[in-house]
């Protein structure tokens, strides 16, 4: 089995508030993200998808293909927005990194017809990221 | 699908490898440069990675306000700007090499309660690095 990997990078703000707490229980759990007016992060997302090559083009999935999907999936919905207000598929999620790439994960893998989406890593900055892996690989967070 | 969250962390300290366990000779053959009497240090990476279940109250498996502190109380407080050989009281008799540097980290976060530790990985050096995952 292959894997192949593409980056993107988008840009985005958010914040995280929680309705069903207090202004101080918010301010106490989210610390400094908890600013009403929101800040941002230039995110880095890499999509690992696994297969065999197909015999007649050399490709588990063409990255241009990859490509055009990353654009429309994410880039489109994502690049340039307040993740609080402007993506329905986050709405009434608190936009974590976390919750950030379960959404990524789900918009992602119905649209890989050729190879399996294996992992997505989703860099919130250098020294935070979140991994996404397929139930069956053996990467970090798999385990139970 | 499985998710795990990985945050990375910095600290400088200085370390020699040599053990009581050979002579003067056998740990320059086995440890070479890394034997200096007078130690040396490095800029050391730390990648802590946690799974667990995604809170839908913070939507977070680990939240940073907690983990932070956490593992600067744990390992940045004791470990940075520091002679591991002398100071890491577990190094007294343990070589510091970053095998059993992993292992002592991994020990020390295993004790986080919000979540659920699963690898420390360390660079050593930007070419170097060495990581610990948890036994199923």
């Amino acid at each position: 089995m292959i894997r192949i990997t593409r980056k993107i990078e988008f840009s985005a703000a958010h914040f995280y508030h929680n309705p069903n707490l207090s202004a101080e229980e918010n301010h106490r759990v989210f610390g400094k993200c908890n600013n009403p007016r929101g800040h941002g992060h230039n995110y880095a997302l890499e999509v690992t998808i696994a297969g065999e090559p197909d015999p007649t083009t050399g490709m588990v999935l063409d990255l241009k293909e990859l490509k055009e999907i990353l654009q429309r999936e994410v880039m489109d919905r994502m690049d340039h927005r307040h993740l609080n207000y402007e993506v329905p598929e986050l709405a009434g999620l608190i936009p974590t990194c976390e919750n950030i790439a379960t959404v990524i994960w789900k918009l992602l893998e119905p649209k890989i017809t050729s190879g399996k989406l294996d992992r997505i890593r989703l860099y919130e900055s250098p020294d935070l990221f979140v991994d996404c892996t397929a139930a069956s690989t053996n990467g970090a967070g798999s385990r139970k | 699908m499985n998710l795990s969250l990985t945050r990375r962390y910095r600290f400088s300290a200085s370390h020699r490898l040599d053990t009581p366990q050979f002579s003067e000779a056998e740990n320059r053959r086995v440890y070479g440069k890394c034997n200096n009497p007078y130690g040396h240090g490095h800029n050391y990476a730390l990648e802590v990675t946690v799974t667990g279940p995604v809170d839908p109250a913070t939507g977070m498996i680990a939240n940073l306000v907690e983990l932070d502190p956490f593992v600067e109380q744990e390992v940045i407080g004791p470990f940075d700007h520091k002679y591991l050989n002398e100071e890491i009281a577990e190094f007294q008799s343990l070589v510091p090499t970053t095998e059993n540097v992993c292992r002592e980290i991994f020990r020390r976060l295993e004790k986080f309660s919000a979540a659920r530790l699963e690898r420390v990985r360390i660079e050593e050096t930007s070419k170097n690095s060495f990581e610990i995952a948890r036994d199923n």
